[in-house]
């Protein structure tokens, strides 16, 4: 159906000086859509244009509205020769294709060009009026919602979850086509911008249609990716999970409607406690899937592992009706889909039932060049065309590319099977390609969920019922999934610590957020694993079996390092696992990080015993002992550091604050620490459990040496890659997003696996020195949401991107627990009302109804002491605001809000912003840039070109955001960051693809204010201005 | 291994002050490096001599990137690239234009010309400045001269409309440039004991009392050319000047001065004596001053003349400053009891200012 696109340009300002003999330029601009374009006048002699437009109108229909980007093009007037441009601006009209978004985008833009950066910057006023109603608009892949955020969005509730989406579409890539070689840079990097952009958008409506097929509205945890594949391609590809969300609009509204599904569950056969067995204990490391088969072209599947945890043992019975009973259930209503993955990490009070482990799979591929001119209907519609026009095109492509994902999904799928898992969450995919190789890889996490929110037709605002009111909160997803009789590996099992009832793993590996009712003992931590493997150079097949020959042994021990690295800070757990592996030339480079923390419900891991291979040299034991001595001191350093002091007890009444010691936890905790010394293979993979460090080679003890030169990070840091850090939540709202990259170069020479690990710990090791430095004035800070990338531009060069957000937190404001605590009695009686209100994290997380362990008042400080709101780990959102003030705020309709802080924009790669309410999403921000340069020197060399640039991409995101009427951009990423550099021929490439969700917020104390007085706080245009209303 | 690339970018830049004083003060990023490791901020903070060079280099680059901004500081507040809070620009621009006091007396006075900057290697290796900073601060005073030199209305405000600094820095400016423009001789030797806070002083009480400006009439037609009103002295005042003459020329008028005067401060000052000898060479020096002012050579040379013809003799005779102060109120007041003496009013604008000017040139 169509719809009206008016554009209106106002003015531009700071535009360069086009004409050297008059210092000023005559600028116009050219506004194009489609196939359609309209001029301004001339602006004569003028370095501020005034254009004041005409209102420019596009009639055309909705798929075009949602594939096209909107193109501004500022232009040099010049009567005698051509046209100079000046720059261009894209903007992304989605937001303003849903009803709840955006209305009107209108602001300042910075005017790009690709080889001279910003250039200026114009002020444009961008509307749509759609000929549809409502209705006919929901047909539409139009009014589906897109986010960023791998949660349920703060101001809405999710209704249903039905599930993974996934589509991608393959172009050639404008960079590789033959008329490259005639046009200027600018034109092919144009070229290049607008397809992606065009790509973009296609893959964006194809997968609403998906949405709506599955009768969801909104996509929730959408991840975009690049694949440039070189001559092979441009794959754009993406995923997603689908659900049917419904805004928040007033408390009052859904409290009554959550009270029955309550009641109903009582019915449920779900509701009945499990009945336990006593089980004694054991589990195993890894579980190794192999495969090995060759699709049409040449792929070998990697053999790979199934993270859950190590140890050792052997399995009770009572596998417990409840999980049998869960998977029936969930089966019905997961197994029918092909993938039953999730993209979220966290997830609404309920969902997630049990964890099994992080599943991961990967797979080795050539991209093969086969041309086949098929002009024909890949897209199957009109656009096709025009994406088409002057591409041969391989019709077999994009089916390649599915199946190629389909069958590493297929693995993944059976993995979490192996597991007991009827689902996959935190799953994420990721590619790393070096000439014609490509390692595909997907992770997440098996875990069994609550049928009920993935099922529609149960009862309406089901995603607030909590089914298991009588397992205790705060344990339950750490209890096996897995059936003891049976399972899928040797694994070391324990009574859980929490509740005593179920039994749990040693160790738990996890790809998502930390719950937010999880119970954990004192501080979290950043682990990474750093690995590098040399390999020979070779081509096409030869390579790709070399590779697929190295990966086991990365991810093995990767594995370990990640193991040993987790013993030695004293914990237990690893959340937000993400194993990068990227391959070179001649190397493949494993960096996997992770957020450790130590779990109340599991075991007290056992420490590292080092074991010589030739007991008999006295020295050489010497040397042991000396080693096992350091590594004991520095785990009860860390243990220090991170506060963790795992209480001696556990608590039997639920409710009650008081921990009473309990004879029977310290026998089970001696017991399964003595079990950790024993020595246990792991059968599945052939090497020594991860306890023990067996010391018989140079690179063993290199790997014992690098375990001890991590560094914690100075005093008043703290640092995690999951949303937040557990143990803190007493955050003010200082937040500083950044984003660091430093490329090294290897000395080439006789490199060694040895020396490449050494640089490579180094390399990162110094760039966290650096960002603890440079945010020194920020103490105390957590580093939160590190995100390492890592990529291998050319032979020896290792490029280290990172992005994080630092935020301040107040350390007075972090003891007052005891009070909350009693509190948190006291509220329980009430949380049962409470617990429907469905801000569905941060809110729910607040009122679970039964979570007093005595654990948990080690950690749970509360920052939360004015509202008297028990905070578990996430409540840092919730500071203030109770419900019903937030509640209030809505029904004022108006948000005027963004104003108060217009100019400012903030970004973050967290779902939240401290001390603020999110407010409205206002859309999905998906920018690629490209960025180029031929007088690298005179840009201050490639520090200072990519200093520019990404500094430049910032600039566009925040301009963009103001421009939507918001304020912030929550859930940031810089999905790729690729940089190329000549510089003997000064030259230099970058390309940055960012992506996140434009948001409105207002700061709590602000909220405070503003319900008491009308909404008098109105739009104050400040610098950067240009308000949207 | 090398670091090929090391870069660091923060939503909101990162500001480091002592870094950005460093980049001020003209060092190179070796030398910055050094001098805050001196500073003692790896053992403060734990960090290596790398990570030391990598945040500094880190720094170094925004400012440079940050100085085509500050060249036009308007511009810092309207720009999208760099996300600072306000109280941050404010400090980056009045850093920027903050100067030293060694430069200043250097340039100050002097025509702002190419020749002059060529003397800026000179000027840094006497005062010590490195010549980084001395061209920064060069080209600030040029630039800020060449914005307001053609503008009208207040020069503070103008000053400060355009490169938004405080109103303290904004008035140096005023006086930086109305020296410049009127290119009064600051550089001699008997003149190196004032301070550049002595000359803005008296270049504020000039601008205020004795540019077209400070009539306070603005021209009524805008096409005239008196468009500068604060920068240029107003030439007919200078041109009237002239008539002062008969208080010395004619030698009745004279006596009859020096008598109203020695009469009132009889017993007041500890210095009478000396006063009552040097009265009439006092007052010629004082009104030749004024009377010369008509040629441009003498304007030059106006703080010249007041310290040789007033400042020096004073002083060689240990003149306390409550003494000159009283000589000079008296000395002003006097004529309007001369009854001959027609041109009180511009007797009044001149002394004023001057008396106000001498009192604070008379110093050590």
């Amino acid at each position: 159906m169509p719809g009206k696109l008016k554009v209106k340009i106002v003015a531009g300002r700071h535009l360069p000086v086009m004409d050297r003999a008059s210092d000023l330029t005559d600028a116009f601009v050219e506004v194009k859509f489609g196939n359609t374009t309209f001029k301004t006048d001339v602006y004569l002699k003028s370095l501020n244009p005034q254009w004041n437009s005409e209102w420019f109108k596009f009639e055309v229909d909705d798929e075009d509205l949602q594939d096209e980007p909107l193109q501004i093009t500022v232009l040099d007037h010049d009567t005698y020769s051509a046209n100079d441009a000046i720059g261009k601006v894209y903007i992304d009209i989605d937001p303003l294709l849903y009803s709840e978004a955006a209305t009107v985008i209108s602001g300042w833009f910075p005017i790009y060009d690709t080889i001279h950066g910003i250039r200026g910057e114009i002020n444009v006023v961008v509307k749509v009026d759609l000929f549809n109603d409502l209705n006919r608009f929901r047909q539409s892949s139009c009014g589906v919602k897109f986010f960023c955020t791998t949660s349920i969005p703060k101001c809405y509730r999710a209704v249903v979850i039905h599930g993974f989406v996934e589509e991608l579409v393959v172009n050639e890539d404008p960079e590789y086509q033959w008329i490259d070689r005639i046009r200027t840079p600018r034109a092919s990097n144009e070229a290049r911008q607008r397809l992606i952009s065009l790509m973009s958008g296609e893959l964006q409506r194809k997968i609403g249609l998906k949405v709506l097929e599955m009768r969801g509205n909104a996509v929730v945890g959408y991840l975009q990716c690049f694949d440039l594949e070189g001559e092979s391609g441009l794959v754009v590809r993406a995923i997603g999970t689908a659900c049917t969300l419904d805004k928040l609009s007033s408390p009052a509204a859904f409290l009554p409607a959550c009270n029955s599904p309550s009641k109903e569950m009582k019915e449920s056969p779900l509701v009945h406690p499990p009945s336990h067995g006593c089980r004694s204990t054991h589990n195993s490391p890894i579980h190794t899937a192999t495969g090995s088969r060759l699709t049409q072209n040449f792929s070998v599947s990697v053999p790979t592992l199934i993270y859950t945890g190590t140890g050792s043992g052997s399995a009770g019975k009572e596998g417990g009706p409840l999980k049998a009973l869960l998977r029936q259930q969930t089966q019905s209503a997961l197994e029918q889909r092909e993938f039953p993955f999730l993209t979220l990490t966290a997830f609404p009070p309920g969902l997630l039932v049990h964890v099994g482990g992080v599943v991961s799979a990967r797979s080795v591929k050539l991209l093969d060049r086969i041309h086949n001119p098929a002009f024909v209907g890949i897209m199957g519609n009109t656009r096709s065309y025009k994406l088409l026009d002057w591409n041969s095109f391989n019709s077999d492509e994009p089916e390649t590319r599915d199946a190629w994902w389909a069958e590493i999904r297929q693995e993944i799928k059976s993995h979490a099977k192996a597991l007991g898992c009827h689902a996959v969450v935190g799953y994420s995919e990721s590619t790393s390609i070096c000439e014609e190789v490509c390692i595909l890889s997907a992770s997440g996490t098996a875990a069994v969920l609550n049928p009920r929110f993935l099922q529609e037709g149960t009862v309406e605002g089901s995603l607030e019922q909590r089914i298991e009111e009588n397992l205790p909160v705060g344990c339950g997803f750490c209890h096996i999934p897995y059936d003891e009789l049976n399972m899928p590996f040797p694994a070391h099992l324990t009574y859980c610590y929490n509740c005593r009832k179920q039994k749990v793993p040693d160790v738990l590996f996890t790809t998502i957020d930390l719950p937010t009712d999880a119970v954990v003992v004192g501080k979290g931590c950043l682990i990474q694993a750093r690995l590098c493997r040399l390999k020979k150079k070779a081509q096409a097949e030869a390579n790709a079996t070399a590779i697929s020959n190295l990966l086991p042994f990365m991810e093995y021990e990767v594995h370990t390092q990640l193991m040993n690295k987790l013993k030695l800070k004293g914990m237990n757990a690893l959340f937000g696992l993400r194993i990068q592996i990227t391959v070179g030339e001649n190397m493949l480079m494993g960096l996997a990080s992770a957020t450790g923390v130590y779990l109340a419900a599991l075991p007290t891991p056992g420490g590292i015993q080092i074991a010589g291979k030739t007991p008999n040299d006295g020295s050489y034991e010497q040397h042991i002992s000396h080693m096992q001595k350091k590594i004991n001191d520095t785990i009860a350093k860390n243990k220090e550091l991170y506060e963790i002091n795992p209480p001696e007890v556990s608590e039997e009444i639920i409710g009650s604050p008081i921990p009473e010691p309990r004879q029977r936890s310290r026998l089970l905790r001696s017991q399964s620490e003595s079990s950790d010394e024993v020595t246990e293979l792991d059968l599945s993979h052939g090497k020594k459990d991860a306890f023990v460090l067996e010391i018989d080679d140079a690179d063993a003890m290199e790997d014992v040496h690098s375990l001890l030169t991590d560094v914690p990070p100075p005093s008043g840091f703290y640092s995690c890659n999951t949303e937040i850090m557990p143990g803190i939540n007493n955050w003010t709202s200082e937040i500083q997003m950044f984003t660091s990259v430093r490329v090294v170069r290897l000395s080439s020479l006789n490199l060694t696996n040895q020396a490449l690990n050494k640089n490579f710990n180094g390399l990162c090791e110094n760039l966290l020195k650096s960002l603890y430095f440079k945010l020194r004035s920020m103490t105390p800070c957590c580093l939160c949401h590190v995100n390492f990338t890592v990529s291998l531009p050319e032979d020896e060069l290792i490029q280290v991107t990172v992005t994080a957000v630092a935020i301040t937190f107040d350390k007075n404001q972090a003891l007052q627990t005891t009070k909350a605590h009693a509190e948190k009695s006291l509220q329980r009686a009430s949380a049962d009302n409470e617990e429907m209100l469905q801000f569905p994290l941060e809110l729910c997380s607040d009122s679970l109804p039964s979570h007093a362990f005595p654990a948990a008042k080690e950690h749970l400080e509360s920052a939360s002491s004015n509202s008297g709101t028990p905070a578990a780990q996430r409540a840092v959102t919730v500071e203030k605001a109770s419900p019903m003030g937030d509640g209030n705020f809505r029904n004022r309709s108006a948000p005027p809000c963004a104003s108060s802080t217009v100019g400012v924009v903030k970004m973050t790669p967290l779902s939240f912003i401290p001390g603020a309410k999110i407010t409205k999403y206002l859309g999905i921000i998906n920018m690629f840039f490209i960025r180029e340069t031929t007088s690298l020197r005179e840009e201050g060399g490639v520090s200072g070109f990519l200093h520019a640039f990404i500094a430049e991409v910032f600039a566009m995101v925040r301009a963009h955001v103001a421009a939507l009427g918001g304020n912030a951009v929550v859930s940031y990423i810089m999905k790729q960051c690729v940089f190329m550099e000549n510089p003997s021929k000064n030259q230099a490439q970058c390309l940055i693809n960012v992506s996140g969700d434009a948001v409105v917020f207002v700061r709590e104390s602000d909220l405070e204010v503003m319900s008491a007085q009308q909404p008098a706080v109105n739009c104050q245009p400040s610098c950067t201005g240009e308000v949207t209303t | 291994m090398t670091s090929e690339l090391d870069i660091f970018v923060g939503n909101t830049t990162l500001i480091d002050e002592d870094v950005y004083r460093l980049w001020l003060d003209g060092y190179s990023v070796n030398d910055a490096v050094a001098l805050r490791v001196r500073s003692g901020i790896l053992e403060q903070t734990g960090a290596t001599a790398g990570v030391l060079q990598s945040d500094t280099m880190d720094h170094y680059r925004t400012f440079h990137m940050l100085e085509r901004l500050l060249h036009a500081p308007p511009k810092l507040l309207h720009q999208l690239i760099f996300q600072i809070p306000p109280s941050r620009q404010a400090l980056l621009i009045e850093r920027y234009y903050t100067f030293d006091e060694a430069f200043v007396r250097e340039v100050l006075g002097k025509k702002l010309s190419k020749g002059t900057k060529k003397d800026l290697d000179d000027i840094s290796t006497k005062t010590g400045i490195t010549l980084k900073s001395c061209r920064r601060q060069f080209d600030n005073f040029k630039r800020v001269f060449k914005v307001v030199e053609e503008m009208r209305g207040s020069l503070v405000d103008n000053i400060q409309q355009h490169f938004l600094l405080s109103d303290r820095l904004a008035r140096d400016y005023a006086a930086i440039v109305f020296f410049a423009n009127n290119r009064f001789e600051t550089g001699k030797k008997k003149l190196q004991y004032l301070s550049f806070g002595d000359f803005a002083f008296c270049a504020e009480l000039m601008i205020q009392n004795w540019t077209l400006g400070a009539v306070g009439e603005a021209p009524t037609d805008p096409d005239s050319q008196m468009d500068d009103m604060d920068v240029d002295l107003d030439k007919e005042f200078l041109q009237d000047l002239k008539e002062l003459k008969v208080l010395v020329a004619d030698k009745d008028l004279l006596d009859l001065h020096k008598s109203l005067v020695c009469t009132v401060l009889r017993g007041k000052l500890s210095v009478f004596s000396e006063m009552e000898t040097n009265f009439k060479n006092l007052s010629r020096g004082l009104v030749n001053v004024a009377a010369k002012l008509t040629h441009n050579k003498d304007v030059r040379d106006l703080f010249v003349d007041l310290v040789e013809k007033f400042v020096e003799p004073c002083r060689s005779d240990h003149w306390p400053l409550s003494d000159v102060r009283l000589f000079l109120t008296q000395y002003s007041v006097s004529v309007h009891s001369l009854d001959g003496f027609r041109h009180q009013v511009l007797w009044d604008r001149y002394m004023g200012t001057l008396r106000g000017c001498l009192l604070r040139l008379y110093h050590d």
